[in-house]
């Protein structure tokens, strides 16, 4: 298109018009994929769910798939998961804004260090320390889980601060900002992307994770998976391994929401 | 099991005590890994490669990849039952499919973040393609395959422990059979062993790694 810049802009209208119902139709489907994802697997979930109390295809399966049991495991680990990613948010962004402060540099790598460190320690493993230290039980493993979430929101807090330009904060202090007002304005928009990110990977893994919890006597989708193994009973371990994906996805892509609404404010 | 009280000494005799047992498991689990990573490189640089050539490859590889690590390792490995049954197969195919999502992730956006004007450049030399992946992108997206080849160890240490509870054998099974003898003991030696063997992976893998972009630059 060489000519004039209206031509152009006609060009795109007429395109746009003539686009195919279906093309539009996923149009439709990316633009309300931050709505349709969630509702989607919420849908599926609950679809799977009466599909499978009301056909567990066999007598053992159908003693251990029914409504009271498959919605209890399940509230147990939504509520694994909520309050372990939750207490991490709350406790990891805030320490890790508080060790990027001018007056704390000196010590962040006294803290990120051992982080990462502590990062390699397999799910399991931690899972099995507290066990032996709390005893078996639904608050040993809330609190394994979230101690195993509260490093990589932690670790992505403090390396999404600390990767600000530093010219500029120091132009925002030119300007007469606040130290306070920095933070909010100027430090915590620019990390946003990196802190979700690190909410985001800690709470996918988490929902894996609080599978584990079953071990240590804490219920969950994990003691669906664990027993349909122990029977030999396939129907189980499906039932239980879909509804923590779809849980994950769900998720994440609420989540993912969330970080849109926060960067559009 | 809160009220069995237990000190670290314990743990240290237990340890002496079953030397052999322990190093037993130990070299089941590095049996178990070390074929699993094998395989996993092998299979994800592969794909890795195959998804930045072929744009259908990538649009059926990713998702599937990505799709794949929301499913709980101990769920995967349930799945895998009717099919590759217990014992150690069953934890080789878990495993190598969860080393498989680091790998192909990182060789994909490795390959695709080589800057266009280096490649312009070998192509202007009068190279052919096959000379430049082997001289140019291979070198070039090593280092970045190995971060992925790094973070894809240390997971699977963590999942080879999960699955011993299918007969897989290694480090797990203390903290199984703990769990199942209310012995704390065995399950703080084989929680702190798996730790410190993903921890030492880990550091000795991050050495590789930063000698290699130090070699690079």
């Amino acid at each position: 298109m060489t000519d004039s810049g209206v031509n152009i802009n006609s060009a795109v209208i007429s395109a746009e018009e003539s686009v195919s119902p279906t093309r539009r139709f996923f149009i439709g489907i990316q633009k309300s994929g931050p709505v349709l994802v969630p509702l989607l697997s919420l849908a599926a979930m609950i679809v799977l769910i009466i599909y499978m109390v009301n056909n567990p295809g066999g007598a053992i399966e159908a003693r251990i798939l029914n409504y009271g049991n498959v919605l209890r495991m399940f509230r147990e680990h939504i509520t694994l998961v909520l309050v372990g990613s939750g207490a991490a948010i709350l406790t990891s962004v805030p320490l890790g804004i508080l060790i990027t402060r001018p007056a704390m540099r000196r010590y962040t790598p006294l803290i990120d260090n051992p982080v990462n460190v502590a990062q390699t320690v397999p799910g399991l493993a931690i899972l099995a320390l507290f066990l032996t230290i709390f005893g078996l039980g639904f608050r040993t493993a809330i609190f394994a889980l979230w101690l195993y979430s509260l490093l990589p929101i932690l670790r992505n807090t403090s390396s999404g601060i600390q990767g600000i330009e530093p010219g500029i904060i120091e132009a925002a202090r030119g300007m007469g900002m606040r130290p306070w007002r920095i933070l909010i304005r100027i430090e915590l928009p620019l990390a946003l992307p990196i802190i979700m990110a690190g909410i985001k990977t800690a709470t996918v893994v988490l929902v894996g994770s609080a599978a584990l919890s079953t071990f240590i006597g804490a219920g969950g989708l994990g003691e669906l998976i664990v027993t349909g193994i122990d029977l030999m009973r396939p129907t189980l371990i499906y039932t239980g391994a879909i509804l923590s994906a779809l849980l994950a996805i769900l998720l994440d892509n609420l989540l993912g929401s969330l970080e849109r609404y926060l960067r559009e404010r | 099991m809160g009220a069995s009280r237990f000190e670290f000494r314990d743990v240290w005799e237990y340890i002496t005590s079953n030397q052999d047992y322990l190093i037993r498991l130990m070299i089941q689990h590095a049996h178990l890994v070390f074929f699993a990573i094998v395989l996993g490189v092998v299979i994800g640089i592969t794909l890795g490669f195959l998804s930045a050539y072929y744009k259908p490859v990538a649009a059926v590889v990713l998702p599937f990849a990505q799709i794949m690590m929301t499913v709980p390792s101990i769920a995967l490995i349930g799945i895998l039952l009717p099919f590759v049954g217990l014992g150690f197969n069953n934890g080789l195919v878990a495993l190598t499919l969860y080393s498989l999502l680091p790998i192909i992730r990182n060789t994909y956006t490795g390959l695709n973040e080589i800057s266009p004007s280096i490649l312009e450049a070998a192509r202007g030399m009068g190279l052919s393609e096959r000379r430049i992946l082997w001289r140019i992108k291979l070198p070039l997206v090593l280092p970045v395959v190995f971060a992925g080849i790094r973070t894809a160890i240390v997971m699977i240490v963590g999942i080879g422990a999960i699955a011993s509870y299918v007969g897989a054998g290694g480090l797990g099974d203390l903290i199984f059979r703990g769990i199942a003898r209310m012995r704390p003991v065995m399950i703080l030696t084989g929680a702190i062993f798996i730790s410190i063997i993903a921890i030492f992976l880990d550091i000795i893998m991050g050495w590789i790694e930063r000698k290699l972009i130090a070699r690079q630059t």
